[in-house]
């Protein structure tokens, strides 16, 4: 694609056209060749939306909820983008998407950009994938983009981590408390929301996590960070607390049934809150921050494998090095050497 | 600079416009499609043209295959090419039928802008290989 391609979509993009968001989100998914140019070209216009994650195990009733909550803010004149993420076949590399069904609500309100995405596979590129498509949606002018992920793994941590607040749906009756004590999504929740409350075992689940998120509160994590102070410590230890959670989010649960579109207000209001939260405490500022330093290493980190792969190549191929390792000609410290040690000439040369 | 990502991945949209209240054979070709390596997103039961069109925008899939066993096809697929052609859609979306359609209806569909369409029995292989053969850009 020429580089007048990328402008004109860059500039379809800014202008409002849904044809041209939705090939410029395709351009970044099959990273096509200028999708960087185009990126690069939208982030200058990027900043203004408000970046929500869900994610849950499956079946608890993420897409259901995203409708409800699309609704609502389309209710209150904001428009929404949502990018689903569904996991593809190991075998195919196909997949089904299947959330798109389910957002009954805004059917044929083009101000709802409801777009599907596969995982496809890629170790660590499907949460720079989902962030450029969050790129695109926010210079289009989306006030709310909702990342919907199946928490299946800690590919689907990185990619909610894209988001500035981070909801986490919760079954009733998925697991005993020790199931919550576990690491995993559970920790980078900042609302949780137990849906189809209306079930038997909603109140316990509710109150297994509110003594789980209160525990997180008073700790291990924190006492971790203060280890230097010791044991001798203890006694003064809860002050500390009691000063860092001026500043600290505690995180809110909320019930609801989203079928039955109760409680999605009240999330709505959650949502708000740790917004708001996230504004005042300069919190908001940090997370973006990190964001973007994880997402430069990110790049770096594909496009050096990118430049290792080149070079592997030129070393005649993966198989040929190994054949030198399993002969005992070389060993895999001398081989890395071997490769590597031109390109850091290379960049100390560079450097001067 | 990297290798082998010249294989971009074929997206479909699996659609039932109208009133049937049928879809296994549409869950049978989704299914066949993603073995065969497509991404696809199927649409539900029941869905208006503009519903159709709308996810086929915004998911800017390659492939639209639209599934009809109640005998609406010549008034509803014309409208769901009218709604893509009113986007920008058209001309890079291989729209495909399957289901029941009789073979007098056939040309008058194609004229439409139908690439092709597939009765009952047709082999699945013919159908990903048709997808394979004939999909823009």
């Amino acid at each position: 694609m020429s580089e007048a391609r990328v402008d004109d979509l860059v500039a379809g993009v800014l202008d409002g056209e849904h044809r041209a968001l939705a090939r410029a989100i395709t351009k970044i998914e099959n990273r096509e060749p200028g999708y960087r140019d185009l990126v690069s070209a939208l982030h200058a216009h990027t900043g203004d939306a408000e970046v929500i994650g869900v994610t849950g195990s499956p079946g608890a009733g993420k897409s259901t909820l995203v409708d409800k909550l699309a609704k609502r803010y389309r209710d209150r004149g904001l428009t929404v983008g949502v990018v689903a993420v569904d996991p593809s076949s190991p075998y195919s590399g196909g997949a089904v998407l299947g959330d798109r069904i389910r957002m009954a609500s805004n059917v044929g309100d083009m101000d709802v950009f409801f777009r599907s995405m596969s995982a496809r596979g890629q170790l660590g590129g499907l949460s720079t994938a989902t962030a450029d498509a969050i790129t695109a949606l926010d210079a289009f002018g989306k006030d709310r983009i909702i990342v919907e992920t199946v928490g299946a793994g800690q590919n689907e941590v990185d990619v909610v981590r894209t988001a500035d607040t981070v909801v986490v749906l919760v079954q009733p009756g998925s697991g005993d408390d020790v199931q919550m004590l576990k690491a995993g999504i559970l920790e980078i929740g900042d609302v949780f929301v137990v849906n189809k409350a209306d079930m038997d075992g909603a109140a316990t689940t509710v109150s297994d996590l509110r003594e789980m998120l209160h525990m997180r509160d008073g700790s291990p994590a924190s006492a971790g960070a203060a280890g230097h102070h010791g044991m001798g410590s203890m006694a003064d230890g809860d002050d500390d607390v009691a000063e860092d959670s001026a500043d600290d989010w505690d995180p809110v649960v909320v019930e609801t049934v989203a079928t039955e579109n109760t409680g999605v207000e009240d999330l709505i209001d959650a949502l708000d809150d740790h917004y708001a939260h996230l504004r005042e405490t300069g919190e908001l500022d940090r997370r973006e921050r990190a964001r973007y330093a994880e997402g430069i290493r990110q790049l770096l980190r594909s496009d050096t494998a990118d430049l290792l792969e080149d070079e592997i190549a030129r070393h005649g191929g993966m198989d040929a090095l190994v054949d030198a390792v399993q002969a005992r000609e070389a060993d895999p410290y001398t081989v890395a050497d071997r490769i590597l040690d031109p390109l850091a000439d290379c960049v100390d040369r560079r450097r001067e | 600079m990297s290798t082998g990502q010249e294989q971009r991945t074929i997206r479909c949209l699996v659609a039932k416009v109208g009133l049937d209240g049928h879809d296994r054979g549409a869950h049978v070709i989704a299914r066949a499609f993603r073995d065969a390596g497509f991404e696809v997103i199927y649409s539900g039961l029941h869905r208006a043209p503009e519903e159709i069109v709308q996810a086929a925008v915004q998911e800017d899939v390659d492939v639209l295959g639209i599934s009809i066993l109640s005998g609406a096809h010549n008034t509803l697929v014309p409208k769901v090419i009218e709604g893509l052609k009113e986007y920008g859609a058209f001309e890079d979306t291989l729209v495909l039928v399957g289901g029941i359609v009789p073979d007098e209806d056939r040309d008058d569909l194609k004229d439409a802008g139908v690439a092709e369409v597939f009765g009952p029995g047709t082999p699945m292989q013919e159908t990903i290989d048709f997808v394979r053969e004939n999909v823009q850009r």
